[in-house]
């Protein structure tokens, strides 16, 4: 059904428009992050699209592509009730320097998935009113969600306490089996990256 | 307190183990509990202190919500990293002689949250008496810990305890799919 927003959009942005897709109504077009506010204001306020909900805002990392992060964009009308997921591909090899405009302005809810964002995968908003780390501490370095970022590494607030402290064993395997969970981490007993950081 | 009152002369200080019995069984019926809910778990704590289950039977049910007033710390689900600061204070907020229990798996264990995010086992933050496994634990388990723990203060020790997991009595008799394929006999036999 949005088939004809994707023309809409091809029509209007032309070379802009990187790439589409579109699949039993789940319609996606990746588009040049440079345009990324002014490709968000039209298809809010053009009367043929009218998106007025923003959905979602969320990234993702794929570390063999260049540029690395996608940011993704879900957007909804209620009033012709068709949607579209926008993607825009931003950041280097290592993710850094990831940066695209805010849509804030255009859609308030956008506020807390553009921190979440940054928080997660490092991406920059520009022109975001407050863009501090929304579910992460201000002391956590790095980006969790990074596929790059090592999956036992943890940074704890406070120090923990140390064995002979306690006088009992602290560090425990995690309560699944070899064949559950994932393959890393405190299942293997390579609890060492648990305590003080995913360097092993 | 108890080691202050011994008879003059008297070696194996008798009134001072009597005093201290006493003191643990008036302790262990008197428990005022701070809950620390942070998770999924709360669910079932509230099915706990309900009429159902009811943990006023064992003298633990009055919650305050001042660590001052407090004596058993509660830790009822997750703690994140971020978490980490307050459950430490609120702990160090309580007088002594204090406990705490670890209800489920996540405060015992950091339960399946293998990441970035959660404290594994909030020992590596206070001092745990028991740990109550389970995701979440029947209110039945709770309760088991909840008597190991007043075991504990009546007897002094202070030495970590784990509840062992209940047989549950509606599937004692099955036997699991994968058993009865292979021909094992279903246990039941009229
Ligand atoms: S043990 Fe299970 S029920 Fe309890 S907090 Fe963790 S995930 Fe939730």
């Amino acid at each position: 059904m949005s088939e004809r927003l994707l023309a809409k959009l091809r029509e209007r942005f032309g070379a802009s428009v990187l790439e589409t897709h579109s699949h039993l109504g789940d319609d996606t077009a990746v588009v040049d992050p440079a345009r990324w506010k002014e490709i968000c204001a039209f298809l809010r306020d053009d009367p043929a699209c009218d998106m007025q909900m923003l959905v979602d805002l969320c990234g993702a990392d794929y570390p063999d592509r260049t540029p690395r992060l996608e940011v993704v964009l879900h957007l909804y009308s209620i009033a012709r009730r068709h949607r579209l997921r926008l993607k825009a591909r931003v950041g280097d090899e290592d993710a850094e320097g990831a940066e695209i405009d805010s849509v804030v302005d255009l859609w308030q809810g956008a506020n807390w998935f553009e921190r979440e964002t940054y928080d997660m995968f490092g991406v920059k908003f520009r022109g975001h009113p407050d863009l501090r780390r929304i579910l992460m501490y201000p002391e956590f370095e790095g980006h969790p969600l990074l596929k790059t970022y090592p999956a036992n590494k943890t940074q704890p607030l406070v120090a923990y306490r140390t064995e002979e402290e306690a006088g009992v064993p602290l560090e425990k395997l995690a309560p699944f089996g070899d064949d559950e969970g994932m393959s890393f981490g405190r299942k293997n007993g390579d609890a060492t990256g648990d305590a003080t950081n995913g360097e092993a | 307190m108890g080691e202050l009152i011994t008879l003059q002369g008297s070696e194996q200080g008798f009134v001072t183990t009597r005093v201290n019995d006493l003191l643990g069984w008036a302790r262990k019926y008197s428990l005022f509990a701070y809950p620390f809910v942070t998770a999924c778990c709360g669910m079932e704590f509230m099915a706990l202190a309900s009429p159902r289950f009811d943990i006023s039977r064992f003298g633990a049910e009055a919650p305050r919500f001042s660590p001052r007033q407090a004596d058993l710390l509660w830790v009822v689900g997750t703690i994140s990293q971020r978490q980490a600061p307050v459950l430490r204070r609120i702990y160090e907020q309580m007088m002594e002689p204090k406990w705490v229990l670890a209800f489920g798996t996540c405060a015992s264990t950091g339960g399946f949250y293998d990441n970035y995010t959660t404290v594994a086992g909030i020992d590596k933050l206070v001092p745990t008496d028991v740990y109550i496994p389970g995701c979440p634990p029947r209110p039945e388990a709770v309760i088991d810990g909840l008597l190991l723990l007043q075991d504990k203060i009546a007897s002094g020790d202070r030495t970590p305890g784990v509840v062992k997991p209940r047989e549950d009595p509606v599937s004692r008799d099955l036997v699991p799919l994968r058993k009865k394929r292979e021909g094992a006999p279903t246990g039941r036999t009229s």
